[in-house]
């Protein structure tokens, strides 16, 4: 039985609305990384650092970008023919809002530096997503949960 | 332009250009089979020396030719071969990787299909040195590790590789 029968929107999403959401997300970093230094990068960061957090914490129904793709975008779209675990998606907001958090102190310490590493890492992974359907902070899940939880040797 | 702006420029340019290099580069390889030890010619002259894995005693480098048993994977070995599915909950591809390996199974007799939660196996993570989910060892009939897929595997791939551990 194909899992397209089963689609409770609590656990699953349509595929599509995660990439575009990371496309978005591409968008919006690509325009802070290039205004970098002004007040309009420090908003468009806090912006997306709100919108990762709400993905992350409430879910992605509370995502703004993907409140967008259901209402505006989904209903012009054919039907949704596959469907993914919110889990994913909901992990790699938890790895951008890190990543963007971090580019917001570091804008706020003065620590320019460590703003542009932070928005670039969070732009490539987005892009990766968006543009590949990859997620990478779920691939980098299980080698971070191997040295986290590795025992404890000399 | 000020300088802030060019910074952001070039520093936006690399790292598209960057990661495009690593999603064509991963989007040739990922799920690609490759044999991590000879596949077994002849119908099995049942020699058992190949090592069992100990999970206490993480070994490093090669894992091909290194066998599984029931006892470690927690589920009965097809008669034929079994297909390992490594998974976690924050991976996409883990569920289109169970349909296939389901439907070949259910295809090709004398096969099963046994996923692994990663996380609840860390151990046995280590010692295969699995890094990123999906990955799919394919065992032969004793439980040998002959080939590897890191990734979506393709459907094709998947039966190929079967056919060359069963013996004809």
């Amino acid at each position: 039985m194909p899992d397209v029968t089963v689609c409770d929107p609590r656990t699953e999403v349509d595929v599509r609305g995660p990439r575009f959401s990371a496309a978005i997300t591409l968008v919006v970093l690509a325009a802070a990384l290039l205004t970098l230094g002004s007040p309009v990068a420090v908003v468009l960061i806090a912006i997306q650092t709100v919108v990762f957090a709400l993905g992350a914490f409430v879910g992605l129904r509370a995502q703004p970008y993907g409140i967008l793709f259901r209402s505006v975008v989904q209903p012009r779209l054919a039907p949704a023919t596959e469907f993914e675990s919110v889990a994913p998606p909901r992990f790699a907001a938890l790895v951008g809002f890190i990543f963007t958090a971090v580019a917001l102190l570091g804008l706020a310490t003065g620590l320019t530096t460590v703003a542009y590493v932070a928005v670039s890492f969070a732009l490539a992974a987005a892009f990766l997503n968006a543009a590949f359907g990859f997620c990478l902070g779920c691939e980098m899940y299980l080698i971070g949960k191997r040295m986290l939880a590795r025992p404890v040797t000399a | 332009m000020g300088a802030g702006a060019m910074l952001g420029l070039v520093l936006l340019v690399v790292v598209l250009a960057l990661a495009t290099a690593f999603g064509l580069y991963r989007r040739a390889t990922d799920g690609r089979m490759r044999t991590v030890a000879a596949p077994v010619a002849a119908p099995i002259p049942v020699a058992d020396d190949a090592p069992e894995v100990d999970v206490t005693t993480p070994t490093a480098a090669e894992h091909g030719g290194e066998r599984l048993t029931a006892q470690v994977l927690g589920a009965d070995l097809g008669a034929q071969a079994t297909l390992v599915q490594f998974s976690t909950a924050f991976c996409q591809p883990c569920r289109a990787t169970r349909r296939i390996l389901d439907e070949v199974t259910t295809m090709v007799p004398g096969t099963s299909h046994i996923e692994i939660d990663a996380e609840a196996h860390l151990d046995l993570v280590r010692q295969l040195d699995i890094r990123r989910t999906p990955t799919v060892l394919v065992l032969d009939a004793r439980g040998v590790i002959a080939k590897r897929a890191v990734g979506l595997p393709r459907k094709a791939d998947v039966i190929a590789a079967l056919g060359e551990i069963i013996p004809a």
